[in-house]
């Protein structure tokens, strides 16, 4: 399969979903064309609302479809999805108890030319501390469809965090997905990295191979969703492991290395170690920049592990 | 509407209100100001326009309201209580642990709210979402909203406006609970929304202004807002805040007042001296 936008697919799926449910409905707040939902609009152009400029409205709004049994995708950037209409999201969506399916999409450092203004490295820290919201990246075509799938038929909130552009497909076609289930890509030993997402699932894989070469043979759990998080395979790797290493696309702080703590402390303690950005703003750049400039990159990956095992 | 039909209503706001200060005098604080100043425009909504059933909360063709300026809870709780959505000793829980009847209204706790609100501005998107959600589903029902005059400080009230006015939402009656006093002093002092009617005219709405505690005006508004083919309805509704409540009526600080139950005894006795 050849590597696919991811928002190819995600309009692709929609699309799928909506000829089988009426009652899908799509919101977009001027960035249709960035989310590559104009093929949805063509499809059930009653169906798709875009709401202009006004990210808090739409995601509002989305609470008022929910009431009248609409299953509504409110979709855009991270940073929007997030930051900008946290109180409607918060409020109108997840505390009165409805059914929107936010998506946040350029997680991270894919925020790229758009900057430190539209970076979210925060996005999983403020959705982790949402009672119940189900919160979740895939990392390429094959688990976003299969968990988009999952999430819109989970009656309740989830957030999705998207990578909106094209990126190696990890999986093959007969993987299993299961939302709150982690995936074991790879399985070696002493040392287990807990990672998600396209830019960190990648860099751990490269980040293993160097590893391999001097010996240290890690064991990667994709763990596409950050809440509820697995704790049966956290413990189950922190019994096999002599340290467990985080990575991700986001802040260190409340992010998927939180979480991950948060477990381990009670559950079963052992050395984590997280790598993630370290409490600091975006910036401009490509990707390959700004990866090696926040450390979400196999090389800083590597060291760190090789700073702290043995 | 015949002169018996508005003495009937009336009377069903006299009992409102004072269901209203009973229950916050009980508790011993609330939100009374912009309680009493919605109750006619809350009892003609419940006891000639809205298609709803008690019994049926939710069934499904019903007309939606959403109170997006939640605070004002006890007039709904009170609306809803003499139309038998729940006994009406529940009104005596206002705020107490526990209690189906939380300050601001939550679709989740009280039978017949349609919509949780009170963190101000969000109602109206969410009456806007039901409003495209019930013209999607070809349901041929109303959505009702009341928004607050401070509430309308709020971005996102202006947001909702472009919106239902560009998705054409004839099916979208809001109201604007005029009273002209938000917490913190008098609207002109703090932040004005003057010219309020040309403001939603320019959104591109049907927009009426009337006196909010006339039932014959409010009955004129919505019958004409009903005819309305293409645009969204603003009701803009001068109002008195705290009307009907002696301590409190015109008065900024009746927003969130403490008084105890024998205050709310005499309130009551200078209400039912009221022709």
């Amino acid at each position: 399969m050849s590597d696919k936008e991811m928002r190819a697919v995600f309009a692709e799926t929609l699309i799928e979903l909506a000829s089988k449910d009426k009652n899908i409905v799509l919101l977009e707040a001027d960035l249709a064309k960035s989310s590559g939902t104009l093929s949805f609009k063509k499809q059930f152009p009653d169906r798709l609302f875009d709401v202009g400029v006004a990210e808090a409205n739409m995601v509002g709004i989305s609470a008022g479809l929910s009431v009248t049994g609409k299953i509504p995708i409110a979709s855009t950037f991270a940073c929007f999805a997030s930051r900008r209409a946290y109180d409607q999201f918060f409020i109108s969506c997840n505390y009165a108890k409805l059914n929107v399916k936010l998506v946040g999409s350029d997680p991270g450092v894919t925020a790229a030319f758009n900057g430190g203004t539209h970076m979210p490295f925060e996005d999983i820290a403020l959705m982790r501390v949402i009672p119940d919201l189900i919160v979740f990246e895939p990392c390429d075509t094959v688990s976003l469809k299969k968990l988009l799938l999952q999430s819109i038929n989970h009656k309740g909130c989830t957030y999705m965090r998207l990578h909106r552009k094209s990126t190696p497909v990890i999986y093959n076609e007969n993987q299993d997905f299961e939302l709150g289930k982690g995936v074991v890509l790879k399985e070696g030993k002493d040392v287990t990295i807990v990672t998600c997402g396209a830019i960190c699932v990648n860099e751990a894989l490269k980040a293993a191979q160097s590893l391999e070469k001097e010996g240290i043979t890690p064991t990667i759990i994709d763990m596409h969703t950050i809440k509820p998080i697995d704790k049966q395979l956290l413990v189950k790797f922190a019994k096999k492991s002599k340290l467990i290493v985080t990575f991700e696309n986001h802040q260190i702080i409340n992010g998927l290395g939180s979480a991950v703590t948060e477990v381990l402390s009670y559950e079963y303690p052992i050395k984590v170690v997280r790598v993630g950005v370290e409490d600091m703003f975006g910036e401009v750049g490509t990707v390959d920049y700004l990866k090696k400039r926040f450390g979400i990159c196999a090389e800083n990956l590597a060291e760190k592990i090789k700073q702290n095992y043995r | 509407m015949e002169l018996a039909r508005e003495n009937e209503l009336k009377l069903v706001a006299k009992d409102i209100r004072k269901k209203v200060i009973e229950m916050i005098g009980y508790l011993g604080v609330g939100h009374i100001g912009g309680s009493m100043s919605i109750v006619e425009v809350l009892t003609i909504l419940y006891y000639k326009y809205l298609n709803i059933d008690p019994e049926n909360p939710l069934k499904e063709d019903r007309d939606l309201f959403v109170l997006s300026k939640g605070h004002s809870g006890p007039a709904l709780y009170a609306t809803l209580a003499s139309k038998g959505f729940f006994p009406e000793d529940w009104l005596k829980t206002l705020n107490q642990g526990g209690t189906r009847l939380p300050s601001h209204v939550d679709r989740n706790k009280t039978p017949g709210v349609d919509m949780t609100a009170g963190s101000l501005g969000q109602g109206l998107s969410a009456a806007v979402g039901m409003a495209l959600g019930s013209r999607l589903s070809n349901i041929n029902n109303r959505v009702y909203c009341i928004i607050g005059d401070g509430e309308s400080n709020e971005g996102q009230i202006w947001e909702a406006a472009m919106a239902a006015a560009q998705f054409k939402l004839s099916n979208l009656i809001v109201f604007t609970d005029y009273n002209k006093m938000q917490i913190d002093g008098y609207l002109h002092e703090i932040m004005n929304i003057e010219d309020i009617t040309s403001k939603w005219l320019s959104f591109g709405w049907y927009v009426q202004r009337i006196n909010g505690h006339c039932f014959q005006s409010l009955d004129f508004a919505i019958e004409r807002a009903l005819n309305e083919k293409c645009r969204p309805s603003m009701i803009i509704l001068d109002t008195i805040k705290g009307k009907g409540f002696s301590p409190g009526e015109g008065k900024v600080d009746s927003h969130n007042m403490t008084f105890d139950i024998k205050v709310a005894e005499k309130a009551i006795e200078d209400l039912e001296r009221i022709q």
